[in-house]
């Protein structure tokens, strides 16, 4: 998958040239918009991107996963609902549950494929306020041992963009519960729960902290001038992360 | 051609964001006898030939698998409609 060079600010790699091994897969069904975001941010951060179509059935043995944004399917009779019987979600599901625990990012759509997927718990639902949203959300990084966050301090608050109208996060009371007390939630809404989410989640890991999901959109505040507030950088940290995780580095 | 009709409805525990725009809705309108509204969806699922069994168990646990999300929904109704 071809990524154009950036336009203005500082180009140079976040992780150093070691790392540019790696192979990150961005996976594109009917209906993803932002396949060529992540790719451009998996380029920033250093790695290689890979794109993936959605009825193909090899990996191609990338390291990682990425399941970017958009209306897959047309988000027909439930966002993510139809994306997740797809050829190559079967690979990535296997893969994300096998013993090498594939690192499995999943954005906005991703995420709600994701949970139709059963790798992560919940379901989303409309925004309560019923409106589509796009603003500059701040988050507070609540679990930064996952394979996506641990270029973040924990308790750091970022911020980028958030843009949807399905974003409501909602499960029953005993997984809110299990999640919170077994350090599942990775992100968390500050500030204004731009929702109704419940407990202001904004993205959560499975056990083995190789799954991440999240609503907000970190490949689109990877860039100098592009991101929330014209400077906001603030998800290359993601992309970054899972290149320290792969390589198999700490913080 | 005869059909199999599946009603799927958000689970009662959960806020209908849908259904209470429409309840907000119905009092200007002149409709105020309503206290609450549910919004929830109807799929029929046509069959070529006699609906058997076989048939309607497969529309069974295509409700539950595809149709519906059991953490936000529940299938309410699956039923044959003869036409």
């Amino acid at each position: 998958m071809s990524s154009e060079l950036p336009l203005i600010g500082d180009y140079s790699p976040a992780t150093g040239a070691a790392l540019s091994g790696a192979r990150i897969g961005v996976v594109t069904f009917p209906g993803t918009l932002d396949d060529r975001d992540a790719a451009r941010a998996v380029r920033l951060a250093g790695a290689e991107p890979v794109s993936l179509w959605h009825a193909d059935e090899s990996l191609q043995d990338v390291d990682a996963v990425i399941l970017p944004g958009g209306f897959s399917y047309g988000d027909y009779l439930r966002a993510g609902a139809i994306a997740r019987f797809a050829p190559m979600m079967s690979k990535i599901v296997d893969a994300a549950k096998s013993d090498a625990r594939l690192p499995v990012l999943g954005i906005c759509n991703g995420f709600q494929i994701l949970t139709e997927s059963h790798l992560l718990p919940g379901s989303m639902i409309k925004n309560d306020h019923l409106k589509f949203i796009c603003r500059d959300q701040v988050l507070r990084v609540e679990n930064n041992n996952t394979a996506w966050t641990t270029q973040y301090a924990a308790g750091q608050e970022i911020s980028i963009v958030l843009k949807n109208q399905d974003g409501q996060y909602i499960a029953d009371e005993k997984t809110l519960d299990a999640l919170e007390a077994e350090g599942r939630v990775a992100f968390r809404y500050v500030g204004w729960n731009p929702n109704g989410s419940r407990r202001d989640i904004a993205g959560i890991t499975n056990e083995a902290g190789n799954v991440v999901g999240l609503m907000p959109h970190p490949e689109h505040a990877v860039e100098a001038g592009y991101g929330p507030d014209h400077t906001g950088t603030d998800g290359l940290g993601m992309f970054a992360s899972v290149l320290t995780t792969l390589v198999g580095g700490t913080k | 051609m005869p059909r199999i009709v599946v009603d799927v409805m958000p689970k009662p525990e959960i806020l209908d964001p849908q259904g209470k725009a429409i309840v907000g809705a119905l009092p200007r309108l002149g409709f105020d006898a309503f206290a609450g509204v549910r919004q929830g969806k109807r799929f029929e699922l046509t069959v070529e030939g006699e609906i058997t069994e076989a048939i309607l168990e497969q529309a069974r646990n295509a409700a539950e698998t595809l149709l519906s999300n059991p953490v936000i929904e529940d299938v309410v109704n699956v039923e044959v409609v003869a036409d």
